[in-house]
């Protein structure tokens, strides 16, 4: 179609044609030209620095000589790394696992209330995703205070003990997590409500007509029907929190002392900080297997959801 | 076969083995509704705790009364903090930083998607899938190398891109388009090809076809497109982080959260009240927009 | 037993009544179909008696017992879906077990009920396909499998065939006659085909705007309706409705239908129109099958006359004519080979002891 056209655009001009002028005319160039701009924003801007990365991470501290995986080994061998592994991965899974179950039991009573009113509490219950997160952090850094805790004032009022939100390891990183799982469970309960609405009604009274009770319902028709879009919003948010950078920066800093340091804050540190960047890059790198492996996966079940339809 | 004279059964009986139907229903909803409350509190919890503290004078809050009501309410956090340069001049540097990469954003896009959705070339199935592989390469992954790549800039060139705020309109894309690309593609190609082919007809160049046709048909993509596109570069940290210092580069995010701490002594007032401010934007488009917004956001499974 | 009464059963949606109060009596192992146009209330009744929609008002029995408090799964019904509504992750085989795992019958009896099912259905072959895998007609007789294999009391059938083609169609009305011949159950069926009702049913329920119109067997139905919306719903082409007066002219009646157009009427029926004589607002039915081409001798009760055709359809086993008497456009069935043209007069004959006499103002038949 675009090749008629272009080849229409042709016959209006006039003149000599050049083999520059045909070559500007065949639709695959005028294609390629449009998709140019993409194509090098993603070669100059994406693919050469995660390259770059590699090449980096290889370096020595002043980046004068060609270390090979010295920096790797450097980190294997430190306490922090592992402890950075460690959180990185609790954060993910733990944070993953409660956003996707809020998420889909908030959906089921969104999905209960007649529909009017399901667009108010929709627009209510998805703010935490709309407030940018380093902001939102900022309320819940004020919520998590040493001296002025809102949290802990209401536990002083029924008698609990003062917690120490941010100072505590364990508590720390409670929180991190906790204010993961409140900024990105609205997604999931937008993504699963729009999955709940697709599965059609009378499977659902087939089901009640064959015996079901209401769990046997949601087991055998609804997490059949939404097993793909579960799928890809879990792996979508693996990827997005096990490199998330904002929450932790902004709520701890990493701290207390490396309690809760995720390999983005921790490169953050280590490369911008501390300005060996080598190093830095060789931690930011770590988050790569994982990441491959979840693209790996969502990539395959894109292309099954495809063909499946 | 069975003729009208049908035997009518034995007098119904009324088994007391089970509630009413209708009952049933209505605890549900109860309970729904319940739960939705309990959830609802979850969520605005924390905005709701941010305009509180930003309604509140330093005074008050030392006081230690309710943390979660305002006794005498003042808008001088706001005050101050509008009238400082600074604040004000982070606001700036956001509102510029989103819009022009709004507009880059769209502008190749728009373009790239037309062509990938519509017309082939070779490796334009490559292309597109390494256009969504690059959307789940992290910023985290980035920002070192591409910190190295800026000074090594300023080595070659004497052209300084570390720490102006003009830079992150060229980082900024490599997070938006890719994304705002893959979802414009699946717009186009929802399109069906009757309508290129009646433009054709008409008499319409490619050009044409995409101002006149493609473009308008494709107004709601497009939208979410921009709202995501604009909250993605209203939010970011860690490139203004890594890439900015000097008090007059900074935007918003990182404006709040580094000056307004000096040292040991955190005027949350005014923190909380420049957060909110910060937050307006999104919150504003989403309040008049939510089904775009939304539709940005079901659109490619995306960033939670 | 398992027989299903309704009574006085209403259904409301916010202010308005899609089933206004229906008192129908289904006996056991009976296979009964409601049918009638869109929104005339039959496939919300259907849903109350499974329990997919709240009774509004009345009472409906299962068996004996009132289950307008039971939900569906408790109810021992079965169900077959205009959509087939299989589940799209199982196959064949789980799709039809799926009612009695839940209920943890043993895997031999569900392996022994599905296979049979299978057989009766003639799909052993599909039994580990997927429903996408199918065919229309497959898919349908996979949900008639599911039901079948729960045993139930009763089976309820929503518009079974309304998705299929019109030849799967007429196939698959066989198959499910077949079906009821083999499994004996009590079967309530809605359609708004009023072919597969006369085809399938025992008993035909006819049903107009939330109320019935007339229980009867299909032969009861065609040959005395009680009202014209049932006279003109069963048979096709429908029956035809003529506007006409009554008179009375030495001691016998007479239909009048325009200036030169009157039929006598068969004698038995004198007593019972007489009281209509010079009543305004009459009707004469008469089905097109009992308007025919004249034939060389006369026979009592059938009237010769003579109209101009205007339209003409070849059927191959006989040909339609359409005429207008009286303003209304009048419909009969003759041979092919009768020599109807379009616009040539043709001589028809009239069968007069299958007439009927309607009152317009109450809709009903005297």
């Amino acid at each position: 179609m675009a090749d008629i056209a272009a080849r229409n655009s042709a016959v209006a001009g006039r003149g000599e044609r050049s083999s520059l002028h045909k070559l500007m005319q065949r639709k695959s160039t005028v294609a390629f030209l449009m998709a140019l701009p993409l194509i090098l924003l993603i070669t100059i801007l994406v693919a050469y620095p995660a390259g770059y990365a590699v090449w980096l991470s290889m370096l020595n501290k002043s980046m004068t000589k060609f270390v090979g995986f010295g920096n790797f080994q450097f980190l294997f061998k430190r306490d922090t790394f592992w402890e950075v592994v460690a959180q990185s991965c609790l954060f993910a899974l733990t944070a993953v696992l409660f956003k996707a179950m809020i998420g889909f039991v908030v959906a089921h009573f969104v999905n209960n209330i007649p529909t009017k009113g399901q667009r108010k509490w929709r627009g209510m219950l998805l703010v935490p995703w709309v407030i940018p997160a380093a902001m939102s952090t900022l309320s819940w850094l004020w919520l998590f205070d040493p001296s002025y805790s809102a949290f802990n004032w209401m536990f002083a009022h029924i008698g609990l003990p003062k917690i120490s939100w941010l100072g505590e390891a364990g508590w720390a990183r409670f929180s991190v997590i906790l204010v993961n799982v409140w900024a990105g469970a609205p997604f999931f309960l937008i993504m699963y409500l729009a999955a709940l609405k697709s599965v059609p009604d009378q499977l659902y009274e087939a089901a009640s007509i064959d015996g079901a009770t209401w769990w046997q319902r949601i087991w055998y028709v609804t997490l059949p029907m939404m097993r793909n879009i579960i799928a890809i919003t879990i792996l979508f948010s693996t990827i997005v929190t096990f490199a998330n950078f904002d929450i932790v920066r902004v709520l701890t800093a990493g701290g207390p002392l490396t309690a809760t340091h995720v390999f983005a804050t921790w490169a953050f540190k280590v490369g911008i900080e501390s300005g060996d960047i080598p190093l830095g890059a060789t931690v930011s790198l770590f988050m790569v297997p994982i990441l491959a492996v979840a693209a790996t996966f969502i990539l395959r079940d894109i292309s099954k959801r495809g063909s499946e339809v | 076969m069975a003729n009208a004279a049908v035997a009518t059964a034995g007098a119904p009986t009324r088994p007391v083995r089970y509630g009413s139907i209708s009952q049933s229903r209505r605890w549900a909803l109860r309970w729904s509704y319940f739960f939705l409350v309990l959830f609802a509190i979850f969520f605005l919890m924390p905005p709701f705790y941010m305009l509180v503290t930003a309604l509140k004078s330093k005074e008050e809050i030392a006081a230690i009364t309710n943390p979660w009501w305002v006794y005498s309410p003042t808008l001088s956090n706001f005050i101050e903090l509008l009238t400082q340069n600074q604040y004000l001049i982070f606001f700036r540097n956001s509102a510029l930083v989103s819009i022009c990469v709004v507009v880059i954003t769209m502008m190749i896009s728009v373009i790239a998607a037309f062509s990938l959705a519509r017309m082939k070339f070779w490796g334009s199935a490559a292309l597109a899938t390494g256009v969504f592989l690059t959307y789940l390469i992290p910023d985290t992954l980035l920002f070192i190398p591409l910190f190295k790549m800026m000074t090594f800039v300023r080595e070659l060139t004497g052209v300084e891109l570390v720490n102006h705020w003009w830079t992150l309109i060229i980082i900024y894309p490599t997070l938006t388009v890719p994304f705002c690309t893959w979802i414009m593609i699946g717009y186009f190609a929802s399109i069906p090809k009757e309508l290129d082919e009646a433009a054709l007809i008409d008499g319409a160049t490619w050009i044409q076809t995409l101002t006149k046709i493609f473009i308008p048909v494709a107004l709601p993509g497009i939208i979410a497109a921009t709202i995501f596109c604009f909250t993605v570069s209203w939010a970011q940290f860690l490139y203004p982080l890594a890439f900015t210092t000097s008090t007059t580069e900074l935007v918003l995010p990182v404006g709040i959260v580094t000056t307004l701490i000096k040292g040991d002594v955190f005027n949350w007032g005014q923190i909380m009240a420049g957060a909110l401010l910060g937050a307006a934007p999104p919150l504003i488009i989403y309040a008049f927009l939510m089904d775009y917004y939304i539709a940005g956001l079901t659109a490619g499974a995306t960033k939670g | 037993m398992a027989q299903v009464s309704l009574r006085k059963v209403i259904k409301k949606y916010d202010e308005v009544l899609a089933v206004r109060g229906v008192d129908l009596d289904i006996a056991d192992k009976e296979f009964i179909v409601l049918v009638g146009p869109s929104g005339c209330g039959k496939s919300t009744t259907l849903r109350m008696i499974a329990g997919l929609e709240e009774i509004s008002g009345g009472d409906i029995a299962i068996g004996g017992d009132v289950v307008n408090d039971v939900p569906p799964k408790d109810r021992d019904i079965a169900m077959v879906f205009q959509n087939y509504a299989l589940y799209p992750h199982m196959n064949v085989y789980e799709n039809m077990s799926f009612g009695l795992k839940l209920k943890k019958t043993p895997r031999q009896v569900i392996d022994q009920r599905v296979k049979q099912a299978a057989q009766i259905l003639d799909i052993t072959e599909l039994l580990d396909r997927k429903p996408k895998q199918l065919s229309g007609g497959q898919r349908q007789r996979v949900a008639m499998g599911r039901a079948i294999v729960r045993d139930p009391k009763v089976f309820l059938f929503d518009e079974p065939l309304s998705n299929l083609d019109a030849k799967l169609r007429v196939q698959m009305r066989t198959e499910i006659k077949k079906v009821h011949q083999k499994v004996r159950t009590t079967t309530v069926y809605v359609t708004h085909d009023q072919v597969e009702a006369m085809t399938l049913a025992d008993r035909v329920v006819v049903m107009n705007a939330g109320l019935i119109e007339q229980v009867g067997t299909p032969n009861d139905l065609y040959h005395s309706p009680a009202t014209k919306f049932v006279a003109g719903f069963i048979g096709s082409p429908a029956m035809n409705f003529i506007p006409c007066q009554l008179e009375q002219a030495a001691g016998a009646l007479r239909v009048r239908l325009n200036d030169k157009l009157a039929f006598p009427v068969p004698e038995g029926r004198t007593s019972r129109y007489s009281a209509y004589v010079g009543k305004p607002s009459l009707v004469l039915g008469l089905r097109p099958e009992h308007i025919a081409e004249t034939r060389p001798h006369t026979e009592p009760n059938q009237h010769d006359f003579e109209q101009v055709i205007e339209v003409v359809e070849p059927m191959g086993m006989e040909t339609l004519v359409y005429f207008t008497i009286g303003g209304a456009e009048v419909c009969g069935r003759v041979n092919p080979n009768a020599g109807a043209t379009a616009n040539g007069a043709m001589k028809l004959r009239a069968d007069l002891s299958n007439m009927h006499l309607i009152d317009d103002t109450t809709g009903k038949v005297i």
